[in-house]
């Protein structure tokens, strides 16, 4: 991707703002990396799943979960990687009471996946699309949690729980082509909606099963090199990668404007006070001291696995947009919308094919169910509206049984009750009134009862038809079939 | 091959090591004559081998994803010197 200046809004405007992303999330499985231990620690008490491996005792052998293994190579096939068919494990040494053993199982030279990329929505641009390159996607090991905790006589000391520790973890380094803060926040959303699209992570960031650093550098423009590389951590939201990133932009052109220089190093976000503080410079920088997992032997991936894989990739956010937006001609912001998740896709789908009616179930879905989700906080395959719900309530519609004015009340009861839309209109007498009988006396009532109106009508008034039509439905309360209250009224009128 | 005093201090630091300024001398010679020992493999000719980080001629050993009982807490604990409430206790520890 080219340096290209984007106009406006950036606080850096001397300088080329360089930022790459390094995402971690954790992978769904029933068990951990290496070992038989859950990997569901959400809610289970401290230090229950865990087992001698996963606790680093030593004589303990780690054997590959192959789930983990299959979901890192798509999701790697996803971000349009090449996967290598030779690949390995290796440790990375550093001492932090959160890593069980004084290693951390990784993949350093040789990971499982190399040279992809990924397009983003262009926040600059809106309807047109960005590519980043994606350096890498390997796998690792989670952390053990630390709790720490300053008793009352003041004494600090932490609280270490193993169950995170061992989880398999997704490591995502992007190529450092985002140019902007908003670059950033849309390349994420597009990187958690494809691991929730492939079904492979939850990428929940406030449950931490998806986190983010961020690598932010200032150049002038032109310049070839990149600047010093600065690693921003601890956010944890997207809102605060945004800002910690914006943060940083104006942190590093203030430094170079006083003529200072950038220092490399890692800093943290503190979100309360929006700024990054130093955690450790260059000179502290870890020495990792990577070597191959003796523990393990390699991977090699053949190119037929590699195609089985690949073949297993479900329609991505991307393809599934333009899909959308020719198959069935909507806007692509309706397309997007609908591809938001594979759910309210899939949704959306099976509400067209048992209705046949993709613009109302478009319209119905991006007004009145993605209310119902906001509102109740349900996710569309919890909600006791399904997509045979919907599309029966299109079919009424479409066929005259019952009204537009009935139909929220019909969709409110079947959202509330489950009840089939049909039933609903059964039982209440919802049903539209298109007998021409019944509704030639409400007509012959409205004409009578409103003689002013009538008047206006013969003055060739044309909002006087409106307010005879709207007698008619309120004495029907609503139920009267539109077109055929407007002909009978015309026909006693003019008759 | 020669390791300077520095790169003793590094090593210690890495391994957590407290060492006095007498240890380190020492320790520079030792693990310099440890280095040099391995030295010898460099004499070997290996034109046409390709690295390799293992010696087992197996490859891409998995098991299925399945969940299986962990360890009863107390066993858990039970080499922790210091617990409390079901988490090991340790010293707050500051990222340096
Ligand atoms: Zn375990």
């Amino acid at each position: 991707m080219t340096g290209t200046h984007h106009a406006g809004t950036s606080p850096a405007t001397d300088y080329e703002v360089v930022i790459g992303l390094e995402v971690h999330a954790q992978v769904v499985t029933e068990s951990k990396m290496f070992c038989g231990c859950s990997s569901r620690y959400s809610g289970a008490p401290p230090n229950t799943l865990v087992c001698p491996v996963c606790l680093g005792m030593p004589g303990s052998l780690p054997v590959m979960n192959r789930t983990a293994v299959e979901a890192t190579i798509i999701t790697a096939l996803a971000l349009n990687c090449e996967i290598p068919e030779f690949s390995k494990f290796d440790r990375k040494n550093y001492n932090y009471p959160d890593l069980m053993k004084g290693y951390q199982i990784s993949q350093f030279d040789l990971p499982f996946s190399q040279a992809g990329w990924l397009e983003f929505d262009d926040p600059a641009n809106p309807g047109q699309m960005r590519r980043a390159g994606i350096t890498r996607v390997h796998l690792e090991e989670d952390t053990a949690t630390l709790k720490h905790v300053r008793d009352s006589s003041g004494e600090t000391y932490s609280l270490m729980d193993v169950n995170r520790a061992g989880v398999p973890l997704m490591e995502i380094v992007g190529d450092p082509d985002l140019r902007t803060a908003d670059e950033a926040g849309s390349y994420l959303r597009a990187v958690r909606q494809i691991l929730r699209y492939l079904g492979v992570s939850t990428a929940n960031m406030d449950e931490g099963a998806f986190r983010c650093d961020a690598n932010v550098s200032l150049r002038p423009w032109g310049q070839a090199e990149y600047g010093a590389k600065v690693e921003v951590k601890n956010m944890n939201s997207f809102r605060s990668v945004v800002r910690a990133i914006e943060f940083e932009m104006v942190r590093q052109r203030d430094i170079l404007d006083a003529g200072g220089r950038i220092v490399q190093e890692t800093r943290g976000w503190v979100d309360d006070r929006a700024i990054t503080v130093t955690q450790r410079s260059k000179e502290a920088a870890h020495d990792y001291r990577y070597f191959p997992e003796p523990d393990l032997p390699p991977i090699i991936t053949p190119a037929a696995e590699v195609e089985r894989l690949r073949s297993l990739l479900p329609e991505l956010p991307d393809a599934k947009r333009h899909r959308f937006a020719n198959a069935y001609g909507m806007t692509s912001d309706v397309a997007d919308t609908l591809t938001q998740t594979r759910a309210l896709a899939e949704y959306f789908e099976q509400t067209v094919n048992l209705s046949d009616n993709a613009r109302a179930a478009a319209n119905w879905i991006t007004r009145d169910v993605l209310r119902i989700l906001g509102t109740t906080g349900a996710e569309i395959d919890q909600i006791l509206l399904t997509p045979a719900h919907l599309a029966d309530l299109i079919k009424l519609l479409d066929t005259g049984t019952i009204s537009v004015r009935t139909a929220p009340e019909v969709l409110e009861e079947a959202v509330n009750t489950g009840s089939m839309p049909r039933e609903i209109v059964q039982q209440r007498g919802l049903g539209q009134v298109s007998d021409t009988d019944a509704l030639t006396t409400a007509v012959a009532d409205a004409i009578a009862s409103n003689p002013k109106a009538v008047a206006d009508y013969r003055a060739g008034k044309a909002t006087a038809m409106g307010f005879l039509v709207g007698a008619v439905m309120k004495a029907t309360r609503g139920k009267g079939n539109p077109g055929l209250v407007n002909e009978l009224l015309k026909q006693q009128l003019d008759g | 091959m020669n390791l300077t005093p520095e790169d003793v201090d590094h090593v210690a630091t890495l391994a957590r090591l407290g060492i006095t300024a007498e240890d380190r001398s020492r320790f520079a010679e030792q693990l310099s004559d440890v280095l040099e020992h391995f030295r010898a493999l460099h004499a070997l000719d290996t034109t046409g081998i390709s690295p390799t980080a293992q010696v087992f001629n197996i490859h891409s050993v998995m098991r299925d994803d399945v969940a299986r009982p962990s360890l009863p807490r107390e066993q858990v604990l039970a080499n922790a010197p210091r617990q409390e409430d079901g988490f090991f206790r340790v010293q707050a520890v500051l990222e340096t």
